[in-house]
């Protein structure tokens, strides 16, 4: 595939989770802080916020298992992946983080539970997403091309 | 809680390449998320400020000679090491920002004039006026920008001249 197509596709492939809301303009600002001294930047960030998501993740999977749910243990952990979530830019991932922390609010076992396959589904998306994305940029460097600048005005 | 190893309770950043004539502002920038601190970490060395990082508010105490077990660093006799900046979320466990900057604000040392800047993800008057209220120099909402930063530094920068 040629160069320029690459960086097309590239282009239209980050648009696309713009508009399907994966992303938001959170993840516009990490790219923003990425430069030649540090051109690994975001898939850096990216990468922590994929370690310490699973653990989280897993860590709440074990927390409502339990036959009486500790509700000051999990809320603390929703409220962590809601951060981090939102400081890379995943937008579905911490507006899914919210309504589960409602439920915890309410101590709703049976609410929570939902909540957690729901943030689970939106946060496999964006990790697959993103794993993605990364990739695409992967071939365009290997290419000896630049990753284009993203594009605001859509 | 995470533990990392004893050895790196926090990370010292000096960006070399923007070192200027004139002093340049040292930060130390408190977040039990790691995520966040890596970002505030970039933001604040991307605007020329050297770094710090603590993972908590006793961390950052100990780093400013304030720990409970009196822990004087040697070095903080050393300029190099005098902080001219905390920012600090506002919820952690354990001590929370808001307890960090009230021990702070009483302190009788230069600490007491450092400007202190809490940041939140939840936007709540009532918590922000809190903040200003016990001496809180800015209150910003995350997540950061670099405009946020931007800000924050002029800020500074006019308060300091």
């Amino acid at each position: 595939m040629e160069l320029v197509q690459m960086q097309k596709s590239l282009q239209d492939y980050t648009k696309s989770l713009f508009l399907e809301g994966v992303l938001d303009s959170q993840f516009l600002q990490l790219q923003q802080l990425q430069d030649e001294s540090n051109p690994d930047f975001v898939s850096q960030v990216v990468t922590l916020f994929f370690q310490d998501s699973d653990r989280i993740l897993n860590d709440l999977s074990l927390s409502l298992d339990q036959q009486v749910v500790d509700f000051k243990k999990v809320d603390p952990h929703v409220h962590q992946l809601k951060g981090s979530s939102s400081s890379i830019g995943a937008q579905r991932v911490k507006n899914a983080c919210v309504v589960f922390r409602t439920f915890c609010e309410q101590q709703n076992v049976e609410g929570c539970h939902r909540c957690l396959q729901q943030v689970k589904q939106e946060y496999y998306l964006v990790k697959n997403r993103l794993e993605t994305l990364f990739k695409l940029e992967q071939q365009i460097v290997a290419s000896g091309g630049v990753i284009p600048a993203m594009e605001l005005g859509f | 809680m995470n533990s990392g190893s004893c050895s790196s309770l926090m990370d010292v950043g000096y960006d070399h390449h923007h070192h200027h004539g004139h002093e340049e502002l040292h930060v130390l920038a408190v977040d039990d998320n790691l995520i966040d601190r890596k970002l505030v970490e970039k933001l604040l060395k991307i605007s020329s400020c050297k770094v710090t990082t603590a993972e908590n508010a006793i961390r950052a105490l100990e780093y400013l000679g304030l720990g409970d077990q009196n822990q004087h660093i040697d070095t903080l006799a050393n300029n190099d090491l005098k902080v001219n900046l905390i920012i600090t979320d506002y919820c952690m466990p354990g001590m929370t920002g808001f307890e960090l900057l009230k021990k702070v604000k009483q302190e009788s040392s230069y600490l007491k004039e450092v400007p202190v800047v809490i940041m939140s993800s939840e936007n709540i008057p009532t918590r922000i006026n809190k903040c200003l209220a016990s001496g809180a120099q800015m209150f910003m909402q995350k997540p950061l920008k670099l405009s946020d930063v931007e800000k924050l530094k002029c800020h500074l920068m006019n308060c300091r001249s």
